[in-house]
């Protein structure tokens, strides 16, 4: 079987983009993502799409059918795949499968999310559709507000401070600095996080990723056409997904995503590495809290000490496992559908030593890991230059 | 807005009512009709109400048509019987909710469609140290 590879991809910056719409947030990194990799329509066989909320946000469902035609692309089949903030990366997921199976040579992976045409209640009314719509969102519970009651649980039984989930907002905010496409290119202080105000307590405001506008795509070939196509192809090693209850109350804990140990487990076997083989990580720090319980749940750090070894610097860019040297979430922005690519889209960056002030040295191989919702689904995929 | 929606879950979100494994004898909440044992023989069961906060925090920025209310505290409550459920806490300080409190199901208004649309009514808890 013929291995997987990234041939080249683009995003637009992540942010408020008032002047831009959706088709045309997804038209700009799909054009860039084929001329970057040296495509032209007619030699993309499928597109798969990752969107959570089209419908909601901009009152736009079949984005299958909207993209292809603005790109080129039609009549080529389309698909436009949803598991909430994980749609990019399930879309990523797909279409590496869909190559895998033989059914197609090249296609173009594209997330993107329009959120701010919305007044904020209602943004987050819609990123609540992500969690249980009957017995959790019912009774005025946020996605904050979810996270939230993680990080309590992740205090109360690990000891984890306010302090520590600061210290990723800073972290992450140090090296979104550095990314020119990011949403906030600004340092922050533990103090600055700890004074900022609540959204759901213990989660201040800058503990949480913001509401971002944007795009990714990638585009991805079978290896003999990624050789062809380019000198750097980044492969796909390995990928990995798994799903819990979608509402917390029927989860067996709190203070681990069992979505994210199934789908990190699946990536690893299928790559035949383990988390010592890693250079560097993009996870989901949709919270801060959040990117605590990725790093330890995919394996990186043991249970209940992701707190102190952040603030000991080991996620850091220079670190022992640099942890979203992209800026991640929180300072690059979450355009909840175009994340899982954007990820994908770092750490092919990353790996080609293209990334400028935020490049971690040396990098071979990336994880990139995606999180749907409080965790109800997560996907996480290798990649590498070897 | 949604009227069958709300009539259809009225046993779970107004009496607390979920589901008993005939075979294995497993509680769910909400109901079931296909327990993870495999069973599809099951019954009604109504809970106590009663059952302490697992987990909780407080909503300052609400969703659209929860605004008046905030800022208002909301729990995953494990209910006495095993079962968790997601909840809001009232009659108390929102900040001076923590894990362990005991807490009892009340019945409450949740939210309003406008002033001429449906009431949604359900369970909230409220804390009951004793």
């Amino acid at each position: 079987m013929e291995r997987v590879a990234v041939v080249d991809g683009a995003m637009t910056s992540f942010g408020e983009h008032w002047n831009l719409s959706l088709r045309e947030l997804a038209v700009e990194a799909g054009r860039k993502a084929m001329k970057n990799a040296g495509v032209s329509p007619k030699d993309v066989d499928a597109l798969f799409i990752g969107n959570m909320a089209g419908g909601y946000f901009n009152g736009q469902e079949h984005l299958a059918s909207l993209i292809p035609r603005e790109l080129h692309l039609a009549p080529k089949p389309s698909t436009r795949v949803e598991s909430a903030c994980a749609s990019g990366g399930l879309a990523a997921r797909m279409g590496y499968l869909s190559i895998l199976a033989g059914a197609y040579d090249t296609v173009l992976c594209l997330g993107v999310e329009k959120m701010t045409d919305l007044p904020p209640e209602n943004v987050t009314s819609g990123l609540a559709m992500a969690a249980d719509g009957d017995w959790e969102a019912y009774f005025g519970v946020t996605f904050p507000a979810l996270y939230a009651m993680l990080a309590r649980r992740h205090m109360h039984e690990f000891g984890t401070t306010e302090e520590q989930m600061a210290a990723v907002a800073v972290k992450n905010h140090a090296n979104g600095a550095l990314n020119p496409h990011a949403q906030f290119r600004f340092p922050l202080t533990v103090e600055k996080v700890l004074k900022s105000t609540l959204v759901s307590d213990p989660l201040r405001l800058l503990n949480c990723s913001p509401i971002s506008d944007g795009a990714a795509a990638v585009v991805i070939s079978k290896e003999s056409i990624a050789k062809k196509l380019t000198d750097t192809p980044v492969y796909i090693h390995g990928s990995g997904q798994g799903s819990d209850s979608i509402a917390l109350h029927n989860r067996a804990t709190l203070t681990t995503l069992e979505a994210t140990v199934a789908a990190g487990k699946m990536a690893f076997k299928n790559a035949k590495l383990t988390p010592k083989d890693i250079d560097l990580v993009e996870v989901h720090d949709c919270f801060t809290i959040a990117e605590l319980l990725a790093i330890e749940d995919l394996g990186f750090i043991e249970k209940g000490k992701a707190g102190p070894a952040t603030e000991d610097g080991v996620t850091a860019r220079d670190g022992k496992i640099p942890v979203n040297a992209s800026g991640g979430l929180k300072a690059k922005g979450h355009p909840v559908g175009a994340t899982g690519i954007a990820q994908i889209y770092e750490a092919m960056v990353q790996l080609r030593g293209e990334a400028g002030g935020r490049q971690v040295d040396g990098a071979t191989r990336a994880m990139t890991h995606n999180v749907g919702g409080s965790g109800g689904t997560a996907i996480v995929n290798i990649l590498g230059r070897d | 807005m949604r009227v069958a929606s709300l009539w259809r879950e009225k046993f779970g979100k107004y009496n607390l009512t979920g589901s008993k494994c005939a075979k294995c004898n497993k509680l769910h909440f909400p109901r079931t009709i296909f327990c993870d044992c495999g069973s599809t023989d099951i019954e009604d069961f109504t809970f106590s109400g009663k059952g302490k906060v697992y987990a909780n925090t407080v909503v300052r920025v609400a969703p659209a048509g929860f605004g008046k209310d905030a800022p208002y505290a909301v729990a995953v409550v494990k209910l006495d019987e095993g079962p968790m459920i997601t909840s809001q806490v009232v009659g108390t300080d929102p900040e001076t909710i923590k894990i362990g409190d005991r807490v009892v199901m009340t019945f409450r208004k949740i939210i309003e469609d406008g002033k001429t649309g449906i009431i949604h009514y359900g369970y909230k808890f409220r804390v009951d140290n004793g």
